[in-house]
Order: C-alpha cells, then structure tokens, then sequence
C-alpha cells in the first residue's frame, strides 16, 4: 500500500526532494487508481458529457441535470466492491452514505437510492449468501435510518463474483437551482471539517480498493453511522440555505488527503491546515492517520470567518462536530502543519493529478471461439424450464430485498420497486424515472455489444413507464487493468457505451471506475452498470391494471441471439454463443413509438423483455397482474427460430404492451407509420400462462401457483437454503 | 387552529406529514424542535416516524426523554389531540403515553408493503370520520413495529375500547394484530403504518380517500380556519 518506486521517483523529480512520511501517505492516497482513475482517466474523455440539460460546475461530485421550472436533479454513482467483499455489512452501508454524500455536496437533498448487488452462486456457495443477506441489511439500516427512500436496483448472481462482491450504489437528489453550491473560495476563507469524528477506520481504504484482493483488511473497511448522517444532511442543508457555504466536498476514499487537494486545485487556491484542530475519535493519532482515516460522514465546507459563527450554531443544534482546520491560501501548496510543525507541503496540482497510464491493450484469446453453440440435450418440458426459470435466483421476484428498504418515504414514490423503472414526483408537477441495470454473461462475450446492451436495456426501462431519458451514469467495473486482456475488455465496453450515448444524444453526467476486481479463481467477468434516468412531463398513465380481453403486442424483432441468456447459463449451463446486438435504428424507432403510445394514452401496461426473453417477461406481466395470458408463439417477429429460442432469446430492443382491443388500430396505424416490426402475438384471460406454437401447446401454467414460487423461491433460498 | 409537527434528530417523516398537514389539508402548521417548549395555543400534536437517534438502545426511547415530552404529556392531560406515527408511536408508548411496547418484526426484518388497516375505534379525533371496521389501504414500513401487551392489560384495552386499528390479516405478528392504540381519554393515538403517504393520489396505487379520514376526523375535531 504505497507508491510504486517510479511514482515516487517522479515526486522526487516534482517537489525536487525527498518526501515526508505524511506527504508519502497523502500522495499514495490520491495517487491510487481509486482516487486518481490513472489508468482510466485518458479514454473516459471519449463519453459525451454536455447536454442541453447538463449544468456543469467546477468541483462537482455529481452530475446535474436542469429539469426546468428553476430545479435541478443530481444523480451519482459509486461502488464498494472491496470493503462489502470483506465486511458486506459495513461496506454496504458505507457505499450508500459516500454516495449521498456527493449529492449533498452540490448542495440538493438526496431523494432516492439505487442498489446493483452482484454474488457468487448462492444455491450453491453459503459464503455469497452470507454477503448477499448481510449486504441487503447494511443498506436497509443505512438508507431507511436516513430517510431517503430506496426505489430501485438489481440483484444478479454469478460464479464469476465466487467470494466476492459488487456492490454499486446510486443515489438522486433534487433542488432549487439557485440553492446549488458555486464552489469558490475567497482571500481569507477557512477550511471547516463538518461531521464525525477521525478515526482509524478505514486507513488506507483507498489503496485497499485499488489493490486485488488479497488479506481480509477489516481495519481497511470503514464504520458506518447513519444517525450522523441524517444530522449532517439536515445540517448542511440549513447551512445551504442560510448562504454559509462557499465551496463543499464530502471526504470519502483518501479522507482528508483526497478532499483538500482536490478542493484546493479545483478552486486554484492553497490549502493550509493543522491536523490538531481535527476532531478525532482516539487522542494519539498520528498526522499521517488523520490524513487518509477514511471515517465516514464527514464534510468540507470552506466559508468565511464571519459566517462562521452561525455554522458553528447550525453543528451545535444537531449535535455535530465542527472544527476550523485551516485557511484558504494563494500560494497552489497542500500545507499541513501539526501545531507549528510541518508535516507536509505539497503543490495541489502535483497532489490531484496522478500521471495518467496509458495500459496496452490486447483482444482475450477466449472471444475468438465463444461463439460457437455446442448441441444441447432437446428440452422435453417447457413448462417445467420456465418454472426453473421463474424460481431461479436471478429471475425471481427480489421483493424480499426491496420490501426491507423504506420505498415510500419523501412521498415522491409513484411507480414502486418491481416494476421497469420506478418513478418520483417531483416539486415542479414533472416526473423523474429511473433504472441500473447490467449483464456481465453478455458482457463477457461481447464487451462491447454487452455494454450497449445494459444501456439500452435501462432506456428501455425507463422508456416502459413513459419517461425520455436524459442522463445516464456509467459504472464500469473489470480486473486488473495491467493485464492487457482485461483493459481490453474496459477499452471495448467504454467505446460501445460512448457511440450508443452520442448516437442516441444522451450525455453521461456522472460515473466511476472500478479496477482491480479479481477474485480468488480470477477476474470478475466485464461488469459495467447503466443508470439511466429518464423525464416525463405529466402524470404518467402506465402501468394500469390488465383485464380480460385486453391484447398482447410485442415490438422489435426476437432474434437468434442465445450467447449470455439466462437459458443458456442456468438450464444447459453453457457459457457462449452470439451476443445480442442492437440496432440502433430499430432502437430508436422502437423507443419512439413506445413513448408516444403511451403519452396518447393507448396503451395501459409496458413491459420490457430481457432476462429470460419472451416467455419471462410475458409470465411476469401475467403474475404481477394476476390474470391469465395465451400467446401465440408461430406470431413472434423476426428470425424464423425453434421455439426454445423464441421463448428464451434475449434480443434486445423489444416491448411488450398490453392494451384495450379497441385501441389496436390506432395503435397499429402509429407503429406502421413508424415503420416498426410488431405483431399482436395474445390476449389476456383465464388463469394459465400458455405459448403455443401454430395449434400445438408448448406451455401450460397456472398463474397463481407459478406467482407463489416466483415471489417466494429467493427468500426460501437465503432464510432456509432451499427453493 | 395550529398543528404541532414534533422533529427529532432522526426524524424523517416530519417533512412529509408537514407537506400533507399544510398542502393537503391546508392546516397552520409549525415544526417544534425536541429541545423547544409546545406553545399553549396549540390545538393538536403530531409525534413523526424516522429514527429517532438512530433508533438506538430500543425504538423511541431516547426520543422518550426528550424535553419538549414534558409539554407533550401536558397537553395529553389536557385532553389535545396527539398522534404518534410509526417512530411516533414507539415515542409514545416508550414515554408512557400509550399502553404496551413496540418489538422486532416477526420476520426480524424491516418490512416496507402496503396492507389493510380495519377502524375498531371511530370515535378519537383521528378516526370520528370513518364508519366502524371501515377499510384503510395503507403502507408499513418498519423493523420494530410488532405491538405486544401482557394479558391484563390486553383485556383493558379492548373493555376500554382502546384498540383504534387492526391489520386485515397477519403482517407482523402484531398481538390481535393491532396496528394503532389510544389512551384511556382516547385524544392519544399512536399508530404503526403512515397515513402521509397514502392521503394523495399521485402516490396511492389504491384509495386515497379512506386515509384521508384521519386528517378530516382531525379538522372535524379541531376546527379549521382560513
């Protein structure tokens, strides 16, 4: 955990000496891939940042997003892979107070969260299902403690993620535009420290992330206090409101090495501060300690002298810590001093800016024959395959997870967890939807295709509750990146997301890297995550209840792409074959007419196909509704396919609508001016899921008894071991 | 006619219930920091759920010790209307304003669902407007939310008439399923599930009228004025 030996013969060569210990510490902090993205940082620039939305700000830990009518909305993204693989508990935690941070300090009240949780195969490994179950409660005790509600996510499993954890977190927020904080510091300014106290959890927290994992570094993983943080939100938000903040940041990886180098070369000023006005937790800490603990729930604020009496009375109302730590400089140096002694004097610039790598790169030998099917055993019974399915831990209902976490608090909470893409009200009578969404099995075999894939699947989602997508967050998450393999994998998965975003004009407003995520028995398959989120001007119509009689139509074509589908991987246990590929002109066709079916109010129920494909998604559409559904399997556009492939392909780009018979014309009259591929392929009634194929019946299931084992075979796994 | 809008450290729903009290059923509101004395001319008391203090040692109890419970407990003498939700509830029945105790969920998880509440007692000031077993759809959202009384006290409450809300089935393992109790006098209501959330439609995929009751039983009480 410290520099390689030519980044610290490049500092020598910098500064012109030789480094102090706590000037080793500080720069080994910021330096880290975790802090630095010095392997990453040159190719992110290829991403299309600006939008006509987009209001950018200099020293902003989010992204932020105009929504008209004076407001704006936040949105950030984080993980806490290493710490949750080690302690899921407190990592878990952790990684939702970082991320709320970081809305907080741009100065708008976070108002929803976001989880992606990835695990190794918890049928079989009871170590991932330790990490899973523990997880889920860390995020439950963090977020509901907090009273932001937690409205959406995904929970995936994996062998790829054996003994180890992906844990991603994003968190929205919402305000008034002329309450964001401008960052900006004044001749005589001073440096506050806000929140709880330095300890030493979490030393080092930073390098750990940026290291495979090897020891089990408890003490590496940070303690989480989430009655601290509500306190500090409510603080800040006073603070905000009563003018007292010139700039903020949040200390999060690197502590408060990372934040005030940051601060200061963000705002192009000096920092000097003395490590015995930091308030800590223990009284012997070392200055190198305080300056990279990663102790949670703690915020810089920088202000001016005279207004810091009323922020010390703000802290003292809510019982939080508040200590002047320094001033504002001109001088361009990170100066820390303990008492009149220094222990460090760094220029910023050379602090904040890591130099960056340029890794080589090199296709994986594996992709040139992951293509090819094997012959697969012919499935005898579809209805028990899509029983198996529907109970599997990746397709079952996640209600057990989203039912612990307080969804409805903030009432803004329209459309709930369960569906495509929950949606919020906000204050200005519009509609914010969003949605994470990502698929390492198709990633793994195609990259690039993979990655497109997970953002036009989260588009989809929140396309499905009627709302345009106007930012996405990007979280990119490989092994090490020094293996050529690997860093190829990131360069492809990075170019794919970047032309489907300038393609599609959907600029990325905030996003993260994360490197070095390798378990015992190897890297994690390319896992990039997708957030999307998406606006829609009034109250949106979807989803309302099917009834009998209404229709099934399906848009987009069903396509021979099997490679990464849960078919696949969970029934033939077979990893390979063609990845789904998406047009991007069927994309945009086919999101277009979705949106504007619904905005005339044609149609009462969108859903999107994706894991599991057709014979899924129409089986969730008739459990969560509650009524019966015959499809016909021979009307399915597209490729002409075996029915496994119909039922099950994974081909992206599709829609299923649910709608009254007397809209069909109208309906079908707005897709043929669209020149759109679709079919009404059934119709709702009775009380059994059936596909048939032309006169022969594939599938036969009741719908009630199959809702009871896909809303109950999860829990029954974690709590009693079995489906 | 002003409503007093308790806020602890830890209080999280207290924004909502505002938003309602005032946007919704255009009360005079006012927020009362747990520190601050109630003014007398206050005309009713709302106790918000959150976690108070982190919900540390037990639910509600620190809360339980705030100085402004001194002028809480005043006015419950007095007879003013006082209602607890969720974190509220357990506030009270920790202070001693409401019989019985709060535990863990029988799933010892935090639950957050939509259920059906049944009205038992329609004659507090929170529940005047609703016929008797009338149905609320309603939201949960707690860990320690289960309601326990000894048997003696059980027997009490129902000669007394004190149990104001039932879930429609099992939710929690709640004895008698019980999701919200009065005091003697009947003007102190505690209660588990939140009827801010569920008093607007934009937000209530099923009824947003029967919960709507408790605030209108509310003015119905205490008058409004404009």
């Amino acid at each position: 955990m410290s520099l390689e030996e030519q980044e610290l013969s490049e500092l020598k060569s910098k500064i012109g000496r030789n480094p102090t210990s706590t000037e080793l510490q500080i720069v080994a902090a910021e330096w880290s891939e975790h802090c630095s993205y010095k392997s990453s940082k040159r190719h992110l620039k290829m991403l299309p940042m600006d939008g006509p939305l987009v209001i950018k700000e200099k020293g902003y830990d989010s992204g932020v997003l105009d929504v008209g009518d004076g407001y704006v909305v936040t949105a950030h993204i984080e993980s806490h892979n290493h710490p949750s693989a080690v302690e899921p508990y407190g990592g878990a935690a952790t990684g939702v107070g970082g991320v709320i941070r970081d809305i907080l300090s741009a100065g708008t009240r976070p108002i929803a969260i976001f989880d992606g949780l990835r695990f190794g195969n918890i049928e079989k490994d009871l170590q991932a299902r330790w990490l899973f179950k523990n997880a889920v409660t860390g995020i439950a005790d963090y977020g509901n403690c907090l009273g932001i509600p937690t409205i959406g996510g995904e929970v995936e499993f994996d062998e790829c993620y054996e003994n180890y954890a992906l844990v991603d977190v994003a968190a929205l927020g919402f305000g008034k535009k002329e309450n964001l904080i401008k960052n900006h510091a004044k001749k005589d300014d001073i440096v506050v420290l806000m929140g709880g106290a330095t300890g030493r959890d979490g030393i080092g927290g930073s390098q750990f992330a940026s290291d495979s994992l090897e020891s089990e570094d408890r003490s590496a993983v940070q303690i989480p206090d989430p009655f601290i943080e509500k306190l500090i939100i409510e603080a800040v938000l006073q603070a905000r409101d009563d003018g007292l903040i010139h700039a903020m940041k949040d200390l999060g990886g690197g502590g408060l090495s990372c934040a005030i180098s940051e601060t200061a070369d963000a705002l192009d000023i000096g920092i000097e501060m003395d490590v015995d006005k930091v308030h800590t937790r223990e009284s012997d800490m070392h200055p190198d300690e305080i300056m990279v603990s990663e102790s949670q729930e703690r915020m810089l604020v920088v202000t001016s002298k005279s207004k810091l009496k009323k922020l010390e009375e703000i802290c003292k109302k809510f019982h939080i810590g508040c200590s002047v730590i320094g001033q504002v400089k001109f001088d361009h140096q990170m100066h820390v001093t303990k008492g009149k002694k220094t222990f460090a004097n760094l220029p910023t610039d050379v602090v904040a800016n890591a130099t960056l790598l340029d890794l080589p790169s090199k296709e994986p030998t594996y992709l040139k024959t992951i293509e090819t099917e094997k012959k697969f055993k012919p499935v005898s019974d579809y209805s028990k395959t899509l029983m198996k399915l529907l109970a599997s831990p990746n397709i079952a209902s996640k209600i057990w997870v989203y039912g612990q976490y307080d969804h409805e608090v903030g009432i803004r909470t329209v459309v709930k967890p369960g569906a495509d893409a929950a949606v919020l009200r906000l204050d200005n009578g519009k509609y914010l939807s969003a949605k994470i969404d990502g698929n390492p099995k198709q990633c793994y075999i195609n990259p690039r295709e993979g990655a497109i894939g997970c953002f036009e699947e989260a588009c989809r989602n929140v396309v499905c509750t009627g709302a345009k997508p106007i930012g996405m967050l990007d979280h990119l998450q490989f092994g090490n990146p020094k293996d050529p393999e690997i860093f190829w994998t990131f360069l492809e998965s990075l170019k794919g997301l970047t032309d489907f975003a300038k393609s599609f004009g959907i600029p990325c407003v905030g996003g993260k890297v994360s490197l070095y995520n390798e378990t015992p028995s190897g890297p994690i398959k390319p896992t990039p995550v997708i957030g999307v989120i998406g606006l829609i001007d009034k109250k949106p119509s979807v989803p309302q209840k099917i009834s009998k009689g209404d229709c099934l139509l399906i848009i987009g074509d069903t396509k021979d792409e099997m490679g990464g589908s849960e078919f696949f991987e969970y029934i033939h246990k077979f990893v390979g074959g063609k990845c789904p590929k998406v047009n991007f002109d069927d994309s945009k066709k086919n999101m277009k007419s979705v949106l504007s079916l619904i905005k005339n109010n044609l149609v009462k129920s969108v859903h999107d196909c994706s894991k599991g494909g057709l014979a899924v998604a129409v089986s969730e559409l008739t459990m969560t509704n509650q009524i019966g559904c015959k499809v016909s399997l021979d009307k399915v556009p597209g490729d002409k396919l075996d029915v496994d492939r119909i039922l099950f392909s994974e081909s992206h780009s599709r829609y299923l609508l649910a709608f009254e018979k007397k809209n069909l014309a109208q309906i079908e009259s707005l897709l043929n001016k669209n020149k759109v591929s679709f079919k009404q392929i059934g119709q709702f009634g009775g009380s059994d899921i059936e596909f048939s194929n032309k006169t022969k019946s594939i599938i036969k299931l009741n719908v009630e008894r199959t809702r009871k084992t896909w809303l109950h075979s999860l829990p029954n796994l974690v709590l009693h071991g079995k489906k | 006619m002003k409503v007093g809008v308790v806020v602890f450290p830890g209080s999280n729903c207290d924004r909502d219930m505002y938003h309602v009290l005032t946007d919704v059923f255009h009360l005079d509101t006012e927020y009362f920091w747990h520190e601050k004395g109630l003014p007398k001319n206050i005309d009713a008391v709302v106790l918000p759920g959150g976690f108070s203090y982190g919900d540390r040692l037990r639910a509600g109890v620190i809360a339980a010790h705030s100085p402004i419970i001194k002028d809480v407990r005043k006015m419950a003498e007095k007879g003013i209307p006082i209602l607890g939700v969720c974190n509220g509830f357990q506030i009270l029945v920790e202070s001693g304003l409401l019989p019985g105790v709060l535990l863990k969920n029988e799933s010892l998880n935090f639950m957050c669902e939509w259920t059906n509440l049944i009205v038992e007692n329609n004659k507090t000031p929170f529940t005047n407007q609703f016929k008797l077993h009338e149905k609320i759809p309603i939201p949960i959202a707690n860990g320690e939310g289960r309601y326990y009384v000894d048997d003696d006290t059980m027997k009490k409450l129902k000669k007394n008439n004190q149990i104001v809300f039932r879930y429609s089935k099992i939710v929690n393992g709640s004895a008698n399923r019980i999701a919200g109790v009065c005091n003697e006098d009947g003007n102190v209501v505690g209660m588990m599930p939140h009827p801010e959330r569920a008093v607007e439609s934009d937000i209530n995929p099923v009824d947003n009228k029967p919960s709507s009751k408790i605030f209108e039983s509310l003015i119905k009480k205490i008058g409004v004025e404009n």
